[in-house]
């Protein structure tokens, strides 16, 4: 009997002496989940518990004012299905789609891209200038970035109207939607410009070489030696910077959405419906679309990197 | 030969386009401030400061850029803060469900964005009553940061040596004195990144001010400057582009100083 319940203890000891070694400053997990509470407790509040409350808020009649605004019913999928027979949801999710790729994929990426490339053996101040300048572009707060090009578009005394000879061309009113994409490539080039620096940096220059001296030209060196060397880059990139301008708010801030709506993408759209018109359940609902597109891309994201690793 | 001075011109002339498309909408932050009556033309300036004294004189313009310093700095203390005992606590202790937990973070903090959950935060601040509180949006704004902040800061702890910490504990030291004078000073850049991207963020935020405070004498410059080219019909463009210019010139600053002291490495992630 003796035997038999000691070496519960030993085991028991053993238990509490690992633990204590484990734990290099003994936290102990008691304190150790004191630390980490009080983040968990804003992020649950903020962060989760409003994703939690749009999918419930999106199956509701809630508005801003009025009877609804007391007294919210359920009103099951009916708000999913008024924002997806909305025609104005499909023009603004198709505007959207035209956004991320005109300025994130074609612009950002592509743009990023050559910066990174053209200037991949040089240092000193041509370097220097050209990324001080693109980062600049990126560091500055947005609502002066977007105010800079009201003022380089304005139809009047704009700059662009001014160097390109075409007085009293209205560019934010005729070409709203191109306007917000050359906006936001100038605006976010700098995170593509410098991932591809740092991934252009870790190509073996050697391989290059032997590259160049088979003969292969500028564009059959990229195919075949670089692109198989920075695959993860660009998917990373991609994934990231397309989840990043999908919700992004700006172009709000230099169109509004207008005029008729021919610029406004989902997020300004969400901001439209729920808060300018009060329809918040709608907008809710349409929040829910937005939550399942950027689940989608930031799981097939963390995919990507586990499998990395 | 002629090959190589093509390519030599072609490089040339692509830099320029660059650099050119990357520079003609900065020239109007530069030279209007510093017109007299300025329009929406670029010209050279008569080198006037009357629109800086325009600025101190508007009763909303100066206050608003206190009000983003309030907000930037205050969020910037609590992310750090907590984002740093948190992640030292999760990269020290085997928390039970701690990968997880982290997976969770990470997901969590790049689906759920301002634009996703404008609606449910609008009405979460009016039932507790943080409409028009600043202290309210720096929560707020600290709930939405705080996930990449423990990520980073965790990849950071993870690869401190735990040896001083050790050697404290024998001398007697509690944990959070163990924190507060081994692990502090040990990751110190690590948590100099971190408040760095929290003001950043922060100071250049608009849509979670603009949601969040409606009096003017709390909202921040993002906010102040929507309002000075929206409201009154005619946009103001003295006060517009000298109130630009002051409010960008902190985040400037703020880069040098980095990428002076640190160089502007790479980190992924670092701007949502």
């Amino acid at each position: 009997m003796a035997q038999a319940t000691s070496p519960p203890e030993v085991a028991e000891q053993a238990v509490r002496t690992r633990r204590y070694s484990s734990d290099a400053a003994g936290l102990g997990r008691l304190r150790a989940g004191a630390f980490v509470a009080p983040a968990l407790l804003l992020v649950a509040a903020f962060l989760v518990f409003p994703a939690l409350w749009v999918l419930y808020l999106g199956l509701t009649n809630y508005r801003l004012t009025g009877a609804a605004a007391a007294e919210p019913q359920f009103v099951g999928l009916g708000n999913l299905i008024d924002a997806v027979v909305n025609p104005e949801f499909w023009s603004s999710t198709w505007l959207t789609v035209e956004f991320v790729l005109g300025s994130a994929v074609i612009g950002q990426v592509g743009l990023g891209f050559t910066i990174a490339w053209l200037l991949r053996d040089r240092r000193g101040p041509l370097k220097r200038l050209v990324e001080g300048l693109v980062i600049l572009a990126w560091i500055l707060p947005s609502a002066i970035v977007a105010f800079l090009w009201v003022a380089l578009l304005d139809r009047d005394a704009g700059t662009l109207n001014a160097l390109l000879h075409t007085p009293g061309y209205a560019w934010l009113l005729d070409h709203p939607m191109l306007s917000i994409i050359v906006f936001n490539t100038w605006r976010g080039t700098a995170f593509s410009m410098m991932l591809y620096g740092a991934a252009l940096g870790n190509v073996p220059p050697s391989h290059l070489e032997s590259a160049r001296l088979a003969g292969a030209s500028g564009w059959q060196q990229l195919r075949d030696v670089v692109f198989p060397h920075i695959r993860g880059h660009i998917l990373t990139n991609l994934l990231l910077i397309s989840l990043w301008t999908f919700n992004d708010f700006s172009p709000f801030l230099l169109t509004a959405g207008g005029p008729d709506g021919k610029s406004e993408v989902l997020a300004v759209h969400v901001y439209k419906v729920a808060l300018q018109s009060g329809e918040l359940g709608t907008g809710a609902a349409v929040s829910t679309i937005i939550l399942l597109i950027n689940l989608v891309v930031a799981v097939f994201y963390l995919r990507l990197l586990r499998s990395k690793k | 030969m002629t090959r190589f001075v093509l390519g030599r011109i072609g490089f040339y002339t692509l830099i320029a386009v660059l650099l050119a498309f990357f520079t003609i909408p900065l020239l109007w932050l530069v030279t209007a401030p510093f017109t007299s009556d300025p329009t929406y033309e670029v010209t050279v300036p008569d080198f006037t400061l009357d629109n800086f004294r325009a600025v101190a004189e508007h009763p909303y313009a100066l206050p608003s850029l206190y009000n983003s310093l309030v907000l930037s700095v205050g969020t910037a203390v609590l992310v750090v803060i907590l984002a740093a005992l948190a992640a030292y606590a999760l990269s020290r202790v085997r928390l039970p469900g701690r990968d997880a937990l982290l997976y969770a973070l990470l997901l969590l903090s790049s689906i759920i964005t301002g634009t996703a959950a404008m609606v449910p935060l609008f009405q979460l601040a009016v039932e507790l009553n943080l409409i028009d509180s600043q202290l309210g949006l720096i929560l707020i704004l600290t709930g939405g940061l705080l996930p990449a902040a423990i990520f980073m800061l965790k990849d950071f702890m993870d690869s401190t040596p735990k040896s001083y910490e050790e050697s404290a504990r024998v001398f007697g030291a509690t944990p959070l004195q163990i924190v507060r004078h081994v692990v502090v000073p040990l990751v110190r850049p690590g948590l100099a990144t971190i408040a760095v991207w929290a003001v950043a963020n922060v100071w250049g935020n608009f849509l979670m001010p603009y949601l969040l405070l409606s009096d003017v004498e709390k909202q921040p410059a993002a906010v102040i400057t929507y309002t000075l080219y929206t409201e009154g019909g005619q946009a103001n463009l003295s006060m517009l582009s000298t109130f630009g210019l002051l409010y960008s010139i902190p985040v400037v600053l703020m880069y040098l100083f980095v990428s002076k002291k640190y160089g502007f490495r790479f980190h992924g992630g670092i701007k949502r």
